[in-house]
């Protein structure tokens, strides 16, 4: 049996009041586990984003919780809360949101460096990291001066700089052509997923759902089926 | 563990961007010089103003209520004179003459001149003479000129040049160098204090001022009492030089366009580096976002603003003081007696002024980032 990585028992999160009170999440309950590249697919405004923020520690629940490694992270001030996601959890942002005025193995240590590790040492490790996900050579340059997928590989060495058990990815392939996101998510399945680390993915690019271990659908904040995979 | 990597990565967004860094820097370095020269050139006027007090330099002054300023004395009875010598704890007391006087130059023209006649006795407060012996101001018609930037004013006389003194012979016996210019752009002359007084068209009264040396500092409270009930003023040198300053800053709108000056250089540097500082969190916004949801705490965003304010706000304030020390320097070079002063207080206010800009600018992005949520990085 895996090892349960994230478990969200009876979420539920709205915004506004009133009439004009919109719910987004409805008594969500899931679990996601260690080995496992878990997609969250749905239409747009289903609530995947509002469930990815909820799960990594950046969007409060109305009500239920979240255990992480069973600690229940809204129980967490938010200093510490911080801290978890700086240790615990990795980002893959959509639009992946790297410093144009810094270079790529410089974005790829911010994670270190928020962890106030040595500079010359996270700038060291970032390369390495760098050199894993294809972009052996680059280190110096800025991101302005690389392609989307490379873009999107550097957040990827930024999310893994800190060798995170979780790693968060909202639609990873959004910002890139078709076989970009696929090579993208290939280069994940293969070199980032191992046992001891979980990948949830919030994205409705069917073309990467081949690389999905188990995919769940949402609808209207809810959870609503699952389209593969047996957990 | 250390924050210095997390004050470097402000270091690196700050200074890579450099259009901006520079229109920081630029915004800062004018506002400091703007503020740093107005208030030099004002502490200078004011130092200048004060000029006789420094280079007579004795310790107490007496003179006539209603003296607001040293250039602007008001003839005081020979019986002052006498009243005071008289007094407890005044060890010597002699007279001051200050007026001014026209010089017929050897092309015909006119210069106006400051003329101080010194007590023929003590000769106190003579100036450091360059050329020259401090005796020779007792021969026939004995002059000493000071060597400023006032000088060439006579036509560079040295010893033995001759003119012409409201119509008196008057005969250069010396140079001398004196530690502050006057205000008013006019070449100085010492010579005796009866000299003075037969050379210039007075009123009744001849002493401009009684210089007085207490026996000790202890005295100089019941010397101004004693003076006081003569119905005249003692002031030490220092309270002297502040009435005079006071007269400059409050009786002749100098003090109010200093403000004015400082103020519009305020907002000049305000208004440049509050802007670019604010365009740059908000153009980082998002990305700011990001470390948020990645894990920085707010108290690390905080500290790595203020310290990219700070560094901004030290620089520019460097680089401003710099260019007003060149230019002053640069100034001093062509007009020995150019009037700006760098002070402790022209660096104080410019320092101040600097750390209200950098707290300001630093406040507003702060502001927008602690607000920002990195729920909004998601939702895109």
């Amino acid at each position: 049996m895996p090892q349960v990585a994230i478990q969200a028992k009876g979420l539920e999160k709205w915004f506004g009041e009133g009439e004009a009170k919109t719910s987004a999440l409805r008594d969500v309950e899931l679990e996601a586990y260690f080995g496992e590249m878990l997609y969250i697919v749905g239409p747009s405004g289903s609530g995947k984003t509002t469930l990815l923020s909820v799960l990594s520690g950046i969007l409060k629940p109305n009500s239920g919780n979240v255990l992480v490694e069973d600690t229940d992270i809204w129980k967490l001030d938010a200093d510490k809360l911080a801290d978890f996601r700086l240790h615990k959890i990795g980002f893959v942002f959509q639009d992946f949101h790297l410093f144009p005025r810094l270079t790529t193995a410089e974005n790829a240590a911010i994670p270190l460096i928020l962890k106030r590790k040595d500079w010359n040492e996270s700038i060291g490790k970032a390369i390495g990291y760098l050199e894993i996900v294809g972009l052996k050579g680059r280190a110096d340059l800025p991101p302005v001066k690389l392609s989307g997928g490379e873009q999107q590989r550097v957040a990827i060495a930024r999310a893994m700089v800190s060798e995170p058990d979780i790693l968060i990815m909202d639609e990873p392939t959004a910002s890139l052509d078709g076989d970009t996101g696929n090579a993208i998510l290939s280069f994940v399945h293969k070199n980032v997923l191992n046992a001891n680390r979980c990948i949830v993915v919030v994205t409705h690019d069917a073309r990467i759902y081949e690389f999905a271990t188990r995919i769940l659908h949402m609808e209207d904040g809810r959870l609503t089926g699952k389209e593969k995979g047996t957990a | 563990m250390t924050v210095k990597g997390i004050l470097k990565l402000g270091y690196k967004l700050l200074v890579n961007d450099t259009s901006k860094f520079t229109a920081l820097i630029l915004g800062i370095t004018f506002a400091v010089y703007l503020m740093m020269f107005v208030t030099s050139m004002f502490f200078g006027v004011l130092n200048h103003a004060s000029a006789n007090i420094i280079n007579i330099g004795t310790t107490i002054w007496v003179m006539d209520p209603y003296v607001e300023s040293v250039s602007s004395s008001v003839g005081m009875p020979d019986y002052v004179l006498d009243a005071v010598r008289s007094m407890h704890g005044v060890k010597y007391a002699v007279p001051l003459y200050s007026g001014g006087a026209l010089v017929k130059l050897a092309d015909g023209n006119y210069q106006a001149v400051t003329v101080i006649g010194l007590d023929d006795t003590s000769l106190l407060g003579r100036p450091e003479l360059l050329e020259g012996k401090i005796e020779d101001i007792y021969a026939e018609s004995g002059f000493i000129v000071v060597r400023d930037a006032e000088f060439s004013k006579l036509e560079n006389p040295h010893i033995g040049s001759e003119f012409e003194l409201n119509d008196h012979r008057a005969v250069i016996v010396g140079t001398a160098k004196v530690a502050t210019s006057g205000l008013y752009g006019v070449p100085t002359l010492y010579t005796t204090y009866a000299r003075a007084a037969q050379y210039i068209p007075n009123p009744r009264y001849t002493i401009s001022y009684v210089l007085v040396e207490p026996k000790s500092m202890q005295d100089i409270p019941q010397i101004k009492q004693q003076v006081e009930a003569l119905g005249y003023r003692a002031r030490t040198k220092e309270e002297f030089m502040k009435r005079t300053e006071d007269f400059f800053v409050y009786k002749t709108g100098g003090g109010t366009n200093m403000l004015i000056m400082t103020a519009i250089s305020f907002i000049i540097g305000l208004s440049i580096s509050g802007q670019t500082f604010y365009t740059f969190i908000l153009e980082n916004l998002e990305r700011f976002g990001a470390l948020k949801a990645i894990g920085i705490k707010n108290r690390d965003l905080v500290g790595m603003i203020l310290f990219q304010a700070t560094f901004t706000a030290l620089t520019g304030y460097g680089f401003g003081v710099g260019l007003c020390v060149l230019l002053i320097w640069l100034a001093k070079l062509r007009l020995a007696s150019y009037a700006a002063m760098l002070t402790y207080s022209s660096l104080v206010i410019g320092f101040v002024m600097v750390a209200i800009i950098a707290a300001i600018s630093s406040y507003a992005g702060i502001r927008k980032v602690l607000q920002i949520d990195p729920f909004s990085i998601f939702r895109g």
